[in-house]
């Protein structure tokens, strides 16, 4: 009785402690979350009266609404190019950091400052970058003879130059985590290998690469994730003059966003946004699946 | 020519060739930051010339002066330090709490709510905004400070770091020994487990202030008075006015930046090293 007591006691000081942090995570995120599957059911408009229980009619009119559809394709085919990119990009650099010591914490460095910046503002400088007449890009491609391009302003090709600035904002982040990858493999595997003979590409492929597969698998589901929910540098982009057309970089949140905020369908706008779980939901069980292996390996 | 010789030029021009092709790349990587410093203290008739000039010839503070009579970016520049700074403060403090019960006691349902707070995080901010929007409407919430900070007052990962590094870098006994002396559990809380996680309380600080300071999307929606524009909302509604006057938006976009790039520098090995260890963000 006694020991019950003492241990009572700790527990309500446990809990105590707990309750206002986990007040602010019922209040800020476990409430909305739950209401915003609720409301993907109703016809919930800012300003009307009545909002009536409609089922899945949100779910339904979303499957055939066109803005959706563009909007679903665009974000699969940024975080595809983005995730995929940045990956090819930065696992050969990985590699060749990895041998190298001073001078590879400088290039850590300079490779790692897009991670941390601000995305507003850096948005800012890439549309500058982007700009069509005064833009240095254009001016970088003279040099190798290509005639300017209408970076933003060109439907086929904005999504694109999206695509680029997402590679310039991500590469950094992956290539840090490649390269405590490959410093925990064992230095013998590396050695073993070229004393058989086998060139640093073949060491790579058959003996890094193996190695590196899960580290490779969390980087393409974090970062596919992360890629989902672009959003910001869509919105610079798409405002001011000489901007990208909103339906040519139009992504799953910024849809989200305009039904939303701009045309205040609520209950509309939760069906997307339930979607976007359940899609972020499906890349997190792949990467349980994927650590689960890793453990067991 | 030997065999050694050949070998040593080989590996010579190896090595200068991976040099070159990693500072291409760092060059990709600076070039957007240099490109808009350098933006920022050109004269509008050095901006709008082909070829465009990499470096203002007349470097000039005439940007800096007319953004703060333009907009008042010194008000948007100390609201987002003080969001950040809050949001900072309460993400320490609430990390701490929690991650050190979790890390250290047992009680019914420990596993649960900490699942609970972990799957949290997995669930993206803008897929829950809506509701959290509505919400602040009906407790009339919008345009005020307590609104834009709200969602940023606790951090998953921050418990979890702290959770992690309690859980393995504070003895028990250190505890008991507290508890045996007749310590209370606030005590030991107070004067054991705060003192000895100086290094995760700096991370989860460092994060959340990063974080915070680049919040965009909520103070965007809820934030709807000019007063209370953080610098990337002031931003973008300045873009939306100014959109060509890129002297200006320059140096906006430089004047938000630099603290990153100075708390970046400042922290660089350790910013690195706790994001390529956790691997988690948000």
């Amino acid at each position: 009785m006694k020991r019950f007591r003492r241990h009572a006691g700790l527990w309500v000081w446990c809990y105590a402690m707990l309750f206002p942090v986990l007040a602010i995570y019922a209040y800020v995120r476990i409430y909305p979350i739950g209401r915003s599957v609720q409301l993907s059911f109703f016809d919930w408009k800012l300003m009307a009266r009545v909002r009536p229980f409609i089922g899945w009619d949100n779910y339904t009119r979303m499957l055939g609404d066109e803005n959706f559809h563009i909007a679903i394709w665009n974000t699969f085919v940024y975080s595809l190019a983005t995730v995929l990119l940045s990956t090819v990009i930065a696992l050969p650099l990985a590699v060749l950091l990895a041998r190298r010591g001073r001078a590879s914490a400088v290039y850590q460095t300079i490779y790692f400052l897009p991670v941390i910046t601000p995305l507003v503002p850096m948005s800012i400088a890439w549309k500058w970058i982007y700009d069509y007449n005064y833009g240095i890009l254009n001016y970088a491609l003279s040099f190798v003879g290509i005639p300017p391009i209408a970076w933003l302003t060109d439907p086929h090709i904005a999504l694109w130059a999206l695509v680029i600035m997402g590679v310039w904002k991500v590469l950094g982040y992956n290539l840090v985590i490649f390269l405590v990858g490959i410093r925990n493999i064992p230095a013998p595997y590396i050695e073993a290998a070229s004393l058989d003979g086998a060139s640093d590409l073949q060491t790579f492929w058959h003996v890094t690469m193996p190695l590196l597969r899960p580290i490779v698998l969390y980087v393409l589901v974090t970062s596919t994730i992360n890629a989902f929910n672009v959003f910001t540098q869509v919105y610079v982009m798409t405002l001011g003059s000489q901007a990208a057309p909103g339906q040519a970089v139009r992504v799953l949140v910024y849809d989200i966003y305009q039904n939303a905020f701009q045309y205040f369908r609520m209950g509309y706008a939760s069906a997307e946004a339930v979607t976007l779980t359940l899609i972020v939901l499906g890349f997190t069980l792949i990467q349980f699946r994927a650590f689960r292996q890793r453990e067991a390996a | 020519m030997t065999n050694a010789q050949r070998r040593l030029l080989r590996s010579r021009i190896t090595s200068v060739l991976i040099h070159g092709v990693l500072s291409l790349g760092a060059l990709f990587m600076l070039l957007p930051m240099v490109w808009m410093v350098a933006t920022s203290f050109k004269l509008p008739g050095e901006i709008a010339v082909w070829p465009p000039h990499l470096l203002p010839q007349q470097p000039t503070w005439a940007n800096y002066s007319g953004l703060f009579e333009a907009a008042p970016f010194l008000r948007f520049f100390g609201n987002s330090v003080f969001i950040a700074v809050a949001s900072t403060a309460s993400c320490v403090v609430t990390s701490m709490i929690a991650g050190a019960v979790f890390a250290k006691y047992r009680f019914p349902g420990r596993g649960v709510l900490f699942m609970l707070v972990l799957a949290t995080a997995i669930v993206p901010f803008e897929a829950y905004m809506i509701p959290l929007y509505i919400e602040l409407v009906r407790i009339h919430w919008i345009n005020t400070y307590q609104a834009i900070i709200l969602p940023t007052l606790v951090m998953s990962f921050g418990i979890f770091l702290v959770r992690q590094h309690v859980a393995s870098a504070i003895p028990d006994e250190l505890m008991e020994a507290a508890r045996v002396d007749g310590a209370s559990e606030s005590w030991t809380f107070r004067r054991v487990l705060v003192p000895l996680s100086g290094n995760a309380i700096a991370a989860v600080g460092i994060f959340a202030f990063i974080q915070a300071w680049a919040a965009f999307i909520w103070p965007l929606l809820v934030a709807n008075n000019q007063l209370l524009f953080n610098m990337e909302v002031g931003l973008t509604a300045f873009q939306f006015r100014f959109s060509a006057d890129y002297g200006k938006l320059m140096a906006g976009s430089t004047l938000s930046t630099v603290p990153m790039l100075i708390v970046f520098l400042l922290l660089r090995r350790r910013i690195i090293e706790n994001m390529a260890l956790t691997g988690i963000k948000g």
